[in-house]
């Protein structure tokens, strides 16, 4: 016998030991749509973990990004400023942030495909659930004890079919969720004692630091550079001071594009 | 015919179209015997998309029992192995 007939009739199995508890058959029905009312509320309430935990991830995500994003921007302004070993620095640790967000959009795709899923098996079922209530009042209405047997035979193992389905579908949505909660948990707990605010926005202080201490340097200098040509009397230093101011606007414009595709 | 593709719903599929799918079925458990993960993946796969293209959609409030059940897409050796040993399932 192969998988698929194999899987089908331990399904069957299941459904028929269930059966044969009920004394009588109709009492089955009522019992079977206590259960699936129950079950409808657990597949609800898993779709609503599943969105918390993407919407966690989704919020790390962006704040990782925005310091992916900083620290861009002052390798741009340190390599502006001539500063290559700061520029290397923050590059090093934009890497480290980028190897985070490629992580965290893995986690977030496949707890969005998790997401839908379970959506739509709730859908499934709450439409089988209707359409059960409905038969269960014909049966119970129209038959006798012992005619009404073969007919909730098969409607009751068709329904604890798609219930086996659905009770399988919420398991591994919640075992996916404790794994995703735990790992959240894991860079917040990073995050909060410093290991990664260290390597990502605690030092980039630092390089913004010794930025704006290039920046006011840089200022003094070419102000200097100017007094000293207007002393001279020549123009070129003019024209020189001008192309540089050019060269520092550059990498500031070309920084702010991330940011806008961010906010997009 | 009526298959199930766990986590997907329900199919009918014609008679003599259920042959091939038997066929695939086969490389499948074969897989599962053997412990080749690879190629059970490869079975699985071509199990699914072959029973999604013969198959048709059973009414979302049709209640009827399938004859055979496949894993999920994506499903491991282990799964199976759960399924096939009565792992997990919730009674109706």
């Amino acid at each position: 016998m192969g998988v698929m007939k194999r899987v089908s009739t331990i399904f069957r199995a299941k459904a028929n030991k269930a059966l044969d508890k009920m004394e009588d058959p109709r009492e089955t029905l009522d019992y079977s749509y206590t259960t699936q009312l129950e079950l409808l509320q657990k597949v609800r309430r898993g779709v609503a973990d599943v969105a918390t935990s993407r919407k966690r991830l989704e919020l790390q995500l962006n704040q990782v990004q925005q310091q992916s994003d900083k620290l861009d921007r002052q390798a741009r302004d340190a390599l502006a400023a001539g500063r290559e070993d700061l520029a290397r620095e923050a590059l090093t640790r934009k890497a480290a942030s980028q190897a985070q967000i490629t992580d965290l959009q893995t986690q977030y795709a496949s707890l969005q495909g998790e997401e839908e899923k379970l959506t739509a098996a709730s859908q499934r079922l709450q439409a089988k659930v209707d359409a059960f209530r409905v038969k269960k009042e014909t049966i119970k209405a129209t038959y006798t004890a012992a005619e009404a047997q073969t007919r909730i035979n098969e409607v009751f193992t068709g329904i604890s079919e798609e219930m086996s389905d659905v009770g399988l579908a919420i398991q591994r949505a919640e075992d996916k969720t404790e794994q995703m909660k735990a790992r959240a948990g894991a860079i917040d707990e990073l995050m909060a004692s410093g290991a990664l605010t260290d390597m990502v926005s605690g030092p980039s202080d630092d390089i913004q630091a010794e930025l704006d201490r290039l920046g006011a340097g840089h200022s003094v200098d070419a102000e200097l550079a100017q007094m000293k040509a207007e002393l001279a009397g020549g123009a070129a230093p003019k024209e020189l001071a001008g192309s540089s101011g050019a060269a520092d606007a550059a990498p500031g414009q070309s920084a702010e594009q991330p940011a806008a595709e961010d906010a997009r | 015919m009526i298959i199930r593709i766990l986590g997907e719903g329900q199919l009918r599929v014609d008679d003599e179209a259920v042959d091939e799918l038997n066929h695939l079925d086969v490389a499948l458990e074969a897989a599962v015997e053997k412990h080749d993960e690879a190629a059970f993946e490869a079975a699985l796969h071509a199990l699914l998309t072959r029973a999604r293209e013969l198959g048709t959609e059973l009414a979302a409030d049709a209640i009827e029992p399938s004859d055979l059940i496949l894993p999920r897409e994506g499903a491991t050796i282990a799964e199976v192995r759960e399924l096939l040993a009565d792992g997990g399932l919730v009674s109706g």
